[in-house]
Parts: structure tokens; sequence; C-alpha cells
């Protein structure tokens, strides 16, 4: 029986990825029709973006008292992937809701909506990476070659993001709350991760259970860490590895064994 | 070879209303012990389609009759394969289409063209099929130049002119239809009647459910008359359409 399902989910998940054509597809769609007929289309999130980073920039730069050099930079980095992170869980979690008319009629694996908001997510996110390099050239900061570990660091990012985006949807297709209280608990992690205030400003104890035991920060630290110029500690790669192999699995199992009633639910 | 087996299948729709579907209220279930929810979890069930055994086979023309609510539109999702049966089995093997809605996915602000693209993928044809086929498309539909227009410009006519090109160009080996597509003016009718023959012709079995005694005695050699979500007669058209219809 679970045997079956296991199959069952990772078929699914395979004719998935193999339609990738259909995800990027409907992707595109996704961010076109969002900014059709506007002049300047999806850069419009990256130009918010960018004032809000200047803005906080400024205001939080002067309270900590941080060099601009060192603060703009991390800033930046951490608001851009952020962004990221939070709106593919918080999409995720609405994912199958959303796609319900696709599903209801046609026999198209589930999955391939899952991968629809990442990959939506991850056009949105190419679109507002420019500010990074642009934050660089304002305090003179320059890129080093080591920035190229934060392709790998992304790719494992994403991977942790498929299996929350899938558990989330599934349940969210179930129980309709939870969306509404995955909200707020980004709300919070979003305060509790270093993304606004330099790791560098805790007091020791503090450190130990803000950064050490919070898994976002070491999936925010394999991308921002590179392009900061920074090692990816090796604690950070094995949390983030971790967390991929052990989600997947359950991933995997809950997908399999509630995979048929997802139709019933929307 | 496209096969179709259904043994004791049924699909029991679970209604969650507002309350019962909030974490909320599992939470208090839970913590008050279950009590609320002494008929099984306290769930209502609307049972669609109750214990349905048949087989179809190549070459079977299946006409499916029943008044609304009978369960022929979710016998027509079961067999497209979105629903699972949540009791007893269903196996379907071969390529399944189904053309319930056939303008799902058209986005209005996209130009005809890229619809064409959209509608196509969704239906499960690669980029090069469509990219082969897309002249034939274009012709077919009789859009001329307002093909590179946004599709929010069409007349519904058109609309549906560009939505029926693309779906029937598949050619799946399992059909599923709910009532027969047909669209457009007079001249046009008779085009796309011809297409829709030809597109049945070419898959394996169709599945087809209708409220029309003359479409069904025409394309079917085989009607299931669904009642309560049950089978009331499975046999051949004459027979079952008699009995339907009274006369």
């Amino acid at each position: 029986m679970l045997n079956n399902s296991i199959t069952a989910a990772m078929a699914d998940i395979a004719t998935a990825v193999k339609r990738y054509s259909l995800v990027g597809m409907l992707g595109w769609q996704d961010v076109r029709q969002r900014y059709r007929r506007s002049a300047v289309g999806p850069f419009w999130l990256t130009i918010s973006m960018g004032v809000m980073i200047g803005t906080i920039g400024l205001v939080f730069g002067q309270i900590f008292n941080s060099p601009m050099k060192e603060f703009l930079p991390f800033l930046a980095a951490g608001m851009i992937l952020w962004s990221f992170i939070s709106t593919c869980v918080l999409e995720g979690c609405s994912s199958l809701i959303a796609a319900e008319s696709i599903i209801k009629q046609l026999p198209i694996p589930l999955f391939v909506h899952i991968l629809r908001t990442i990959w939506r997510n991850t056009l949105i996110l190419a679109h507002n990476i420019v500010i990074f390099p642009l934050v660089l050239l304002a305090v003179q900061k320059p890129l080093g070659l080591e920035a190229l570990w934060s392709i790998p660091g992304f790719a494992l990012l994403v991977l942790n993001l498929a299996w929350i985006s899938l558990i989330l949807s599934l349940l969210c297709a179930r129980y309709r709350d939870l969306p509404q209280i995955i909200a707020s608990v980004l709300q919070i992690a979003f305060y509790l991760t270093p993304i606004m205030w330099l790791p560098s400003l805790l007091p020791g104890r503090a450190g130990t259970y803000l950064l050490d035991l919070n898994p976002i920060y070491h999936l925010l630290q394999i991308v921002r860490a590179p392009l900061l110029g920074q090692d990816v500690s090796t604690v950070s790669w094995c949390v983030a590895g971790g967390m991929a192999l052990f989600g997947w699995c359950i991933a995997i199992i809950i997908y399999g064994l509630y995979k048929r009633r997802i139709a019933y639910w929307l | 070879m496209a096969c179709i087996e259904f043994n004791n299948a049924c699909v029991d729709f679970p209604i969650y209303n507002a309350s019962a579907r909030s974490l909320k209220k599992r939470l208090i279930q839970v913590a008050t012990g279950g009590k609320i929810s002494s008929n099984e979890q306290g769930r209502v069930i609307v049972r669609a389609l109750e214990d349905l055994t048949f087989s179809l086979n190549d070459g079977d023309r299946v006409g499916l009759l029943g008044h609304n609510g009978a369960g022929k539109s979710t016998l027509l999702r079961l067999l497209s394969g979105v629903y699972a049966p949540s009791a007893g089995t269903a196996s379907i093997s071969g390529e399944v289409a189904s053309l319930i809605d056939i303008s799902l996915g058209i986005d209005p602000e996209a130009s005809g063209r890229e619809n064409i693209f959209m509608r196509g993928i969704l239906l499960g044809m690669t980029k090069s099929d469509i990219a082969e086929k897309l002249e034939e498309i274009i012709e077919f539909s009789e859009l001329g130049d307002f093909i590179d227009m946004p599709v929010r410009t069409y007349s519904s006519g058109m609309h549906l002119r560009l939505a029926f090109a693309v779906s029937t160009t598949i050619r799946p080996e399992i059909l599923i239809m709910d009532e027969w597509l047909s669209v457009g003016d007079e001249g046009f009718k008779h085009k796309a009647e011809a297409r829709m023959n030809e597109l049945v012709e070419a898959t394996s079995i169709l599945v087809i459910a209708s409220h029309s005694r003359d479409l069904v005695l025409h394309t079917c050699n085989r009607v299931i008359w669904l009642e309560h979500g049950k089978i009331k007669m499975d046999s051949d058209p004459e027979t079952v359409t008699r009995a339907y219809f009274g006369h």
C-alpha cells in the first residue's frame, strides 16, 4: 500500500518534471498576465524593491550605526532572497487551490502546479536581482569569483522550497485557514532571521538560538554568503542538504498517500 | 490498444462546510474527544457514483444519458483520470484527452497565436507538434490577421473557433466529451462537423455525455443510462433511447 503510493508519487513528480515546457509556459504566462499592458512590466517589482531597500538601508544603517559598505549589500541580497523564499512558500500554499479549474478538467500531474509557482517566482527573482550589482556599484564593493557558489546554493534552496510547497499546498487544499497561519509565521520568521539586522550585532547567547537553530538562516546563507564574498559554513550546507533529503522523503510519503484525494478537496 | 475497466467504482464527495473545514474545529474535536464526530467523523458525504462496473474496449462509442445530477460529469471526470474512485477500482489504459471545456487555458490578453501554443501544450502536445500544425490550425479557424491580435478583441464566435481548432488537432486513444462540440455560423459548422467526425474516427474509445437522442443514435454504438449515480441500463442505443426518451 505504502509502496504503491510512493511509486505513484514519484511517477507524478517525474512526469511533471518531464513536462517542463508546460511549467515554463504557465509560469511565464502568470508573470506576463500580471503586467500586461504596463510599460515597465515586472520591473515594477524591481523598482519597489529597490526603493524599499534604499529606505530601510538608510534608516536602519543609521540606527545600527553600521557601515553602508557592509550593511547595504547585505540588506539587498537578504531582502531579494527573502522575498523569493516567502512568496514561494506563500503562493505554494495556494498553488493547488488556484489551479482548481485545470485540476478538475485535465489529468495533468499535480506537481506541475507546484513547479509553476516556483518557476514564476524564479522569474521575478531574476528581475529583482538586478538591484544587487547596482548596490555593489553604489558602495564600490567588488564581486569575487566565490559568488558562483551561490548557484549550487540556489539549487539546494529551490529543492527545499519544492518539498515545502508540495506539503503545504496539499494541507492548504484541505484546511483553508492554513494559508493565513503560514502568512503570520513567515512574518515572524522575517524578523527572527538576520535580513534587516547584521548577525554580528547579536550578543553571544542569542546568536546560537537565532542563527544556528534557525533553518531559514541556513537556507538564506547558502545563497547570500557567496554573494557577499563570504564562505558558507559547513553547518549551513549540511543543514540545507539534510533538510532537502529528509523533507523530500516526508513529502513523497504524504503526497503519495493523499494525491488521490486532492481533486475531491478542491 | 485502449481499454477501460471499472470495478465497483464509487465516488463520494466529502462536503466540508466552512466550519468543519477549519483546523480550529479539527483541534477542538480532538480536544473534546471526538464526540461531535459521532457519525463517521461527522462529515456529510454525497455519493455521486455508486458501484459502477463496466468495461470499454477498442471501437466503443459510448453515449451517457441521464438527467441533471445523475452523475454524468462526475463519470466523465473519473474516466479522464481527474478523480480517483473513492472505493473500487478504475483502470484506464491508453492516452486520454478530455474536451469538456475547450476554452480552458485561453488567456484573453495573449494573441491567438500564443493561445494556440498554450492550449496545445495544456492538452499534452509538444511545442514542435504545434509549430508543425500551426498553419493548418490558423487556416482552419479562418481568423486571418486576427490571429496576431489579443483574444479579448475576438467575438465569442471567433473565440470558440480558435479553441475548437486547437482542441481538435489532438489524436488521443480515449476521447471524453461533454456534448458534441458545435461552433460557428452555418458555413463553419459544416467544417467543424467534418473535423469532429475525423477526430472521433481516429480515437479508439469515445465517451460522450448528451441529452440529444439523435446524437446518441448517430454517433454511439453503446449507451449507458445513469440514474442517481447508478447504471440503470447499459445496452445498444435503440433499446436505451427507447426506454429513456419513452418513445
